[in-house]
């Protein structure tokens, strides 16, 4: 697999900054992925269990590296496997928005008229709302947990992967290539799926990148709020809400740290969004 | 041609295509406020009141400016734009109201290719697909003998060595070539019949006449029928055995090539004959009479629609519209002036 | 060449003018060692097709290649001024006053949130501050008269105009400060044939009266070989072919120049057998060693493979780079 991956690499960073971009944003994510996947073999403490003799809020050192929490548990151990909610939830959102996102809008927008007008008026209507407050309105509603989270995220942005599907939708259909498909006899699913869709591939990943690194941020939030998930389940969204609590008794490591994490995760996706939209773009231009 | 339900109509065995009084009006998007104030529609008449026949091996020209109606006439004959008014028939077979199972029968006989070499292929389809791709669509021949017919008809348009083009994505092909992509795309159903909408304008100058003489050699080889759509009327020269010129959705005059060039009568036609560049410096130049601009096809002028700019409009040319009549035998026009 | 140096100086001099891309994928040779004169009143044709050089040469006379071109080469002296040494006040003075340049798509060239009287203001009174609004209106409509458009326009926007007008609009501005060459880069491409004939008509009414230069860049050869004094024929960015029109018609002597002629319809001729030029454009990026045309030409020899050959003149005013005339002096 490294033997495919690493000329990938070099015809990525022969793009100048985007490839480059590309690659320390993957970089980023991946680091963050596998210690997430490795962490319960690399973990010095346990990260959810709360010792019987805490040592609480003690300073980052040799023995913890980033401290306690208030409960005595080790910050550092939460760090290295606090990432998995925040994977689970944006990457579960993705998958819902492509599942249903992708297949609304190619078809609305194919098939023109009062079904385009009243889809998007449906769409238009969800983008209105700040995501933010709409995901905790529907979080609020369905309950706790990853999945909730996910389905809340999910539902706040289908209306960008429409937006972005139905604009692409619209300028190709007007092509004379589509027109060809047509004069040969092709069925308008055939079109859609053979003529249409590899080409709004370029554009659904840029969202799709967008859409990760706002579900992380999004799922913070929600935790901050309460709609999280349990305590059990060692989390950088709770070691925020339970940091910024502890901010005033000085103890700035609880929340740095899995704040450093949580940006840095974002901002990985961020620049492979950057990055891919400007290699995927212009090579079609050719 | 499997046998279609359609109306058979007057007989003529040499005829390929007839469109008779074919219209297509594009209604105008209007505001919200107009739309509340005025009552009356507007239309863009691209195409009003077309009639004429197409025989089986020629190649008839529609020419005319930009905005006369004459690749919207193309798509017509097609069914990829649905006619406001008027009947198409193919092989005296009816196929205006055919129904769209009926006539994807039809589809593999009339084909069509595009202005634009860069957009007429699909961009994430390497060419051998493409070009293949309608052979699936019909279950014609798929894997092993699909490949062979894509190879067959690659050599044909000369695209060799053709496995090698096979794998490749349009980008990474010349103008020229995607024309001949395009039009491998074409011929692989075997159509009788090949709409070409302007097919060399956005090709090199000095490569046109490599897709024109292609074009005419297939002709020879396959028995193909084209309607030949172009602005240029040096390249129509070239190419046409029939000419018809549009302006403003209407044709002004039609005829064998030889007799149009040489004696045009229509004002308009004759018009854009003084204005096509020659390649001789020693050639004297007479500027046109005409006078204005096209207008525009949501307000159609009355009477004869080309009276606005004529140099010998008169008072029945405001009020009546000439019809397309035979001055010779071969030779139509519409105009006041010959049908004293 | 060298003749030409004993007769009073030409209004625009270019030699050797190379310009040099620099794109992601290698080095650009766009227009080499490119060297002509222009004429008080003269038209000069430069005629080429994709890959000719032929934009790239009249953006650089006004000192406009876009980045990442660069003149790495040649000198330009109009009026005895050399362009390309001046300070960037002077080039801007250069631009749209003493050489103006008519763009090829009139569709884009003009801003759509300006109505054309503020064009023309903004034009004039940039070079001439101390114009008043008022009078700069009363120039722009008299030059709407000369290029044939009703003076009431002035008040719209670009929008309201058809493509015809809009393109006399752009000559009105080009005009509009009375140069001495106006460049006009595919004037008529996007344009229907009969408003062609009226736009280049109206080029030329203007020339006679005001007696600027025109230099005619387009890929029709038609159109260069009827209305042009001389031509310029580019291939790959070179100069191929230059000739009077006459002289470039009856002996035309580049394979490439015989080529092009060939294979453009021409409707005074009653039957005609046009052949393409085989081969593809050139790739400018790997372009064949020795003469640029070798791949596509039917006189290839072998010297033609290893040496590009130098412009040779084949009689007065004459030039042809081709080694089938490497009996004649090179220049």
């Amino acid at each position: 697999m490294l033997s495919s991956i690493l000329p990938g690499l070099s015809t990525l960073a022969k793009r100048g900054l985007a490839g480059w971009l590309i690659i320390i944003g993957a970089i980023f994510v991946a680091a963050i992925v596998v210690m997430t996947a490795i962490s319960p073999w690399i973990v010095p403490y346990n990260p959810t269990e709360i010792p019987s003799s805490p040592k609480i809020l003690a300073q980052p050192s040799t023995q913890h590296l980033f401290g306690t929490n208030d409960l005595g548990q080790d910050v550092f151990s939460r760090v290295l496997s606090g990432g998995g909610v925040m994977l689970q939830v944006s990457i579960l959102s993705v998958i819902v928005c492509l599942a249903i996102g992708v297949p609304l809008g190619l078809f609305a927008s194919y098939a023109g008229g009062a079904t385009d007008r009243v889809v998007g008026l449906l769409m238009d209507s969800i983008y209105a709302f700040p995501g933010l407050v709409l995901a905790i309105a529907i979080a609020a509603m369905l309950g706790r947990g990853v999945v909730n989270m996910a389905l809340s995220i999910a539902v706040v942005y289908i209306p960008s992967y429409f937006r972005v599907i139905r604009s692409q939708v619209l300028s190709i259909k007007e092509m004379s290539y589509i027109e060809a498909a047509n004069a040969v006899g092709a069925k308008n699913r055939t079109i859609l799926t053979r003529y249409i869709l590899p080409n709004i591939v370029p554009s659904i990943v840029v969202v799709a990148t967008v859409n990760f690194a706002d579900a992380i941020l999004t799922a913070a939030g929600l935790t901050f709020i309460g709609l999280g998930v349990p305590v059990t389940i060692p989390d950088w969204g709770q070691d925020l809400t339970n940091g910024q609590r502890l901010l005033t008794s000085g103890a700035w490591w609880v929340i740095t740290f899995p704040g450093i994490m949580i940006i840095l995760l974002a901002l990985g996706f961020t620049l492979m969004g950057e990055g891919l939209s400007e290699t995927l773009n212009p090579r079609l231009e050719q | 041609m499997s046998p279609v339900p359609g109306r058979k109509s007057k007989l003529n065995e040499t005829e390929i295509i007839r469109v008779e009084h074919l219209k297509k009006y594009f209604p105008v998007e209007k505001g919200f406020l107009e739309r509340l104030l005025t009552r009356t529609k507007k239309y863009v008449k691209a195409v009003d009141d077309a009639s004429f026949s197409v025989q089986r091996g020629e190649v008839f020209t529609l020419a005319g400016e930009s905005g006369c109606g004459k690749s919207t006439t193309g798509k017509l004959i097609l069914r990829l734009v649905s006619p406001t008014s008027g009947r198409v028939f193919f092989n005296q077979t009816d196929i205006t109201d055919m129904s769209k199972e009926a006539f994807r029968l039809c589809r593999r006989r009339l084909q069509i290719i595009f202005q634009d070499p860069y957009a007429s292929l699909n961009p994430r389809m390497k060419i051998g697909r493409a070009v293949g791709h309608p052979l699936e669509i019909h279950g014609l021949a798929k894997g092993a003998e699909e490949k062979e017919r894509v190879v067959e008809i690659l050599q044909r348009v000369g695209l060799t060595p053709p496995e090698q083009f096979m794998g490749l994505y349009p980008y990474q092909l010349s103008g020229g070539q995607r024309q001949r992509a395009a039009m491998a795309r074409a011929l692989i159903l075997a159509p009788e019949f090949i709409v070409a909408d302007e097919p060399v304008s956005m090709i090199d100058v000095s490569l046109r006449t490599t897709i024109i003489d292609l074009m005419l050699e297939l002709r020879k080889d396959l028995g193909l029928t084209y309607l030949f759509i172009t602005h240029d009327l040096a390249i129509a020269k070239y190419i046409s055995d029939r000419i018809a010129i549009m302006y403003l959705g209407k044709i002004v005059e039609m005829g064998e090539k030889q007799e149009i060039f040489s004696n045009p009568i229509h004002p308009y036609t004759q018009a854009l004959m003084v204005a096509i560049p020659v390649p001789n410096p020693k050639r004297k130049r007479t500027s046109s009479e005409l006078k204005g601009e096209v207008p525009s096809a949501i307000n159609i002028p009355s009477g004869c629609r080309f009276h606005t700019r004529c140099p010998y409009a008169e008072e029945k040319c405001k009020e009546a519209e000439p019809e397309l009549i035979a001055v010779k035998p071969g030779h139509l026009v519409a105009c006041h002036r010959t049908q004293e | 060449m060298s003749g030409e140096n004993r007769e009073k100086p030409h209004l625009l001099t270019v030699n050797n003018l190379t310009v040099e891309y620099w794109a992601r994928r290698g080095r650009i040779r766009a227009v080499e060692d490119v060297s002509f004169s222009l004429d008080k009143g003269e038209t000069l044709g430069v005629v080429g097709e994709s890959g000719s050089g032929k934009s790239t040469l009249g953006l650089s006379l006004i000192h406009l290649v876009p980045y990442p071109g660069r003149i790495i080469n040649g000198t330009i002296i109009l009026e005895g001024q050399a362009v390309l040494k001046l300070g960037k006040e002077k080039t801007r003075d250069l631009r749209g006053r003493r050489v103006s340049y008519v763009f090829q798509d009139p569709m884009t060239s003009l801003n759509p949130v300006e109505r054309i009287k503020d064009h023309f203001v903004e034009l004039i009174r940039t070079h001439e501050p101390k114009v008043t609004k008022a009078d700069a209106i009363t120039r722009a409509k008299k030059l709407f008269k000369d290029v044939g458009i009703q003076p009431e326009r002035i008040d719209d926007y670009p929008h309201q105009l058809s493509g015809g007008m809009r393109q006399r609009v752009m000559i009105a501005l080009a005009l509009a400060l009375d140069p001495s060459i106006v460049i006009a880069d595919e004037p008529t491409t996007a344009l229907d044939v009969i408003v062609q004939a009226k736009i280049l008509d109206l080029l030329k009414t203007l020339q006679d009266r005001y007696g600027m230069a025109l230099m005619l860049i387009t890929h029709d050869l038609s159109i260069v070989l009827e209305r042009s004094d001389k031509i310029i024929v580019m291939y790959a960015g070179r100069i191929v072919e230059r000739a009077p029109s006459s002289t470039l018609y009856a002996q035309t002597q580049h394979p490439y120049s015989q080529g092009l002629l060939k294979s453009i319809p021409n409707i005074e001729l009653a039957e005609q057998k046009l052949t393409a030029i085989g081969g593809s454009p050139p790739d400018l990026l790997h372009p064949p060693i020795g003469c640029r045309f070798w791949p596509r030409c039917p006189y290839i020899m072998e010297i033609c493979k290893i040496k590009e050959p130098p412009l040779f003149e084949t009689s007065v005013d004459h030039l042809v780079r081709c080694h089938l005339y490497r009996g004649e002096k090179a220049s």
